[in-house]
């Protein structure tokens, strides 16, 4: 594992001067994610903030291999590129030459970024396709838990409660009201090498998991917790903070599966209540301010509770 | 040695691409193209090709990650039909303006609804805009042909553009014929090797691709991807002859039958051009200076050459196997009398709708096209040009029949 000291002089792969919001949790992620190897990376991108906001044409923030076709395909769109490497490489075996641009030691690495709208939602047929089929990539959910780069609109990540502009907290209804979707267990459901949760509040914990997974021949999934200051309505200096809190209140556990055995990497001293974290947000502000608020407030510690004794029921703790 | 051999549509399809050879193939399942996808999969099974086959869950994965493999460098193919064809939609766009020479056989189905799983032309038809290239075959020799030159004509420099390889589906992907099967070093030899341009995996100058492309640039991209296609439509002429010279069977952007001295002209797309040819034959034996103009390449359209073939006849009907609902009349009949008019060309031109869903058109139908046409050289253009053949036109009674069980 590598210290702090040699991260920070790695390669930058995403380079200042990109149009992210100030308190963005996007680029902390890809860059920690990035650093965690020293292998060449090709990356690819779905559309969202972080494809439009590195690559308004005729700048780039990426110095390294990086494409984006659509939406709903960053997995696919990886699993062609994965497909296309490794076919040029067993030619190559077979006694054909290797096209001089790829260099024959190393071993490249193949990283998808998609927002929660492109991984939870339209794009998981491609993702659960590409899992089955086994290619070699790490994806990384940079989940927001809304479409924010289309003006805040609710996902399947977003959590119940949350006022979005496709789910607004209005004098009938409290934001939306259907928890969010499992990803992480139902990508580890497909058996792959590797899945996992983290935030960027924690760089150990990312980048240990992110060169644990670039290590793995096959399909790996990180899913990231990852703050909007624009969409939660929070303050854009405490993101590592406020997705801290969301692993103290075990609203987004760290844990891992590595080839089927769950495991717990972090629990927090004293859980803290869920209110905790939501107060600084303003995308739970309604909530707060009457019986119907803390009703839903009580919800949603409800599911927490019951999420968090699943997950250590998995992980085979008490 | 070059074989000849019975074979089906989509197993000719399949042989070609054997031959070819391809990186990566990514494709999904669906009538009347599966039987492409899954001889080939027994190529790769059998250790006969080196591709990598990726059975994607999707014909929008299979479009993604092949246009994603072919930036990464390297050659790419795949088939689809209809509906699947659709479901890629948006990703065609995206392989053209990427200029991402993908090649993929279409065996041409109607789109649903209701779900239909025979041959017409709307699937490919829906897609005219998307920027591929687009050429139709009329039988299995030339479904093996096309494949094998549009390997050649996307990959050109100076064109760098995905192809669509059209064959009628069930009409010819599954009728058989006797193929005439070329060396498998004479196809590799006229295909080349894949020179990639740009090539995503080359890690030591990398490339930032799709990106985002505001008012300020958008449109002198489109502009640029515009300038491709006449060299695409000269390629297309090159490689017809090369392969006429390597071959013996030489193509060229569509072919004239029995047209250089005729009065009244079909011009048709696809399978029903052979039955036309019978036509020809028939009504000529009579008398009648009956031709054909069996159009091959749709995109890039050739405008000039197709309104210069045209001129000095009586009278053309041009027959579409797609409907464009709400249109003046069908796909082909608007490009062809948009051609005859900004060239200056003034012949009579009269549109039938036919086939779709797979009906069949009969010879006598097509017989029944040259009479009309006959009449619209005697008369002049008629005020209503779109008709429809083959199609029954039920009495209110005759309705009730249908659902009075």
């Amino acid at each position: 594992m590598a210290r702090l000291q040699e991260l920070a002089e790695r390669r930058t792969a995403l380079t200042g001067g990109h149009r992210l919001c100030p308190g963005c949790g996007e680029p902390i992620v890809v860059r920690q994610v990035l650093m965690s190897t020293d292998d060449p990376v090709i990356a690819a991108s779905c559309t969202g903030c972080l494809e439009v906001s590195t690559t308004i044409f005729p700048y780039t923030a990426w110095a390294i291999p990086w494409i984006h076709i659509a939406f709903e395909n960053a997995a696919a769109t990886i699993a062609g590129i994965e497909a296309m490497y490794k076919a040029l490489k067993t030619k190559a075996a077979k006694g054909e030459p290797l096209p001089d641009y790829i260099d024959p030691d190393a071993n490249y690495k193949f990283v998808a970024f998609a927002g929660d709208g492109g991984t939870y939602d339209i794009g998981i047929q491609s993702l659960s396709g590409a899992v089955e089929r086994g290619h070699q990539f790490l994806y990384v959910c940079l989940n927001n838990e809304a479409y924010m780069n289309t003006g805040i609109q609710r996902s399947s990540a977003t959590p119940m409660g949350s006022h979005t502009t496709t789910s607004p907290a209005g004098s009938v209804l409290p934001g939306k009201t259907m928890h969010r979707k499992d990803l992480t267990a139902i990508i580890a459901a497909h058996d792959i090498p590797y899945a996992a949760q983290s935030i960027p509040g924690r760089w150990r914990d990312l980048t240990t998991k992110a060169a644990k997974a670039l290590e793995i021949d096959g399909p790996t999934f990180i899913n990231v917790l990852t703050p909007c200051p624009l969409g939660w309505r929070c303050e854009p200096a405490i993101t590592p903070e406020i997705s801290q809190l969301a692993v103290d209140t075990c609203m987004w556990p760290l844990y891992e599966v590595e080839y089927g055995e769950w495991k717990l990497n972090y629990t927090p001293k004293e859980k803290k209540p869920l209110d905790e974290y939501l107060e600084p947000q303003g995308r739970f502000r309604h909530l707060f301010r009457d019986e119907k608020g803390a009703d839903v407030r009580k919800r949603m510690q409800e599911f927490v509770d019951y999420k968090w004794e699943q997950l250590r029921a998995r992980c085979g703790e008490e | 040695m070059p074989q000849v051999e019975p074979m089906e549509g989509n197993q000719a399809v399949a042989e070609a691409m054997r031959q070819i050879n391809p990186d990566v193939v990514a494709a999904y399942p669906i009538t009347p193209s599966t039987e492409v996808v899954q001889t080939f999969a027994q190529f790769v099974a059998d250790g006969e090709v080196d591709t990598n086959f990726v059975a994607v869950e999707s014909e929008h994965s299979a479009m993604s990650a092949c246009t994603s493999a072919a930036a990464a460098g390297g050659r790419v193919m795949n088939a689809t039909s209809s509906a699947g064809l659709a479901l890629m939609w948006e990703i065609l766009y995206i392989t053209a303006s990427l200029r991402m020479p993908v090649i993929l056989t279409v065996v041409n189905r109607a789109l649903s609804g209701n779900i239909n799983i025979h041959c017409d032309h709307s699937d490919t038809m829906g897609a005219r805009d998307a920027g591929w290239i687009q050429i139709y075959a009329e039988n299995v020799q030339e479904s093996y042909d096309n494949l094998i030159q549009a390997v050649a004509i996307g990959e050109q420099a100076d064109v760098r553009l995905p192809v669509m390889s059209c064959l009628d589906g069930f009409l010819v992907s599954h009728s058989y014929e006797l193929l005439q099967v070329e060396d498998d070093d004479a196809v590799k030899d006229f295909v080349g090797p894949y020179v990639p341009r740009y090539p995503l995996l080359d890690v030591e100058n990398p490339l930032t691709m799709g990106p985002l492309d505001l008012y300020d640039f958008y449109f002198e991209h489109k502009r640029d991807q515009w300038a491709a296609y006449e060299p695409a439509k000269q390629a297309v002429i090159e490689v017809g002859q090369r392969f006429g010279e390597t071959f013996g069977r030489s193509y060229g952007l569509f072919e004239k039958y029995q047209l250089d001295d005729a009065e009244v002209a079909i011009v048709a797309l696809g399978s029903m051009a052979g039955t036309a040819k019978d036509a020809v034959e028939s009504l000529r034996a009579e008398g009648v200076k009956a031709g054909l103009l069996k159009l091959r390449l749709f995109r890039p359209f050739p405008a000039e050459e197709l309104a210069e073939a045209l001129a000095g006849l009586k009278a053309v009907a041009v027959c579409d196997r797609a409907a464009s609902f709400g249109a003046q009349a069908g796909p082909l009949y608007a490009e062809i009398t948009s051609a005859l008019y900004t060239a200056g060309v003034s012949v009579p031109t009269v549109n039938y709708i036919y086939g779709l869903g797979g009906r069949q058109i009969a010879p006598d139908e097509i017989i029944s096209i040259y009479r009309d046409l006959e009449q619209v050289a005697a008369e002049g253009q008629p005020d209503q040009p779109l008709q429809f053949i083959g199609v029954r036109a039920f009495s209110k009674e005759e309705h009730a029949d249908m659902y009075a069980f």
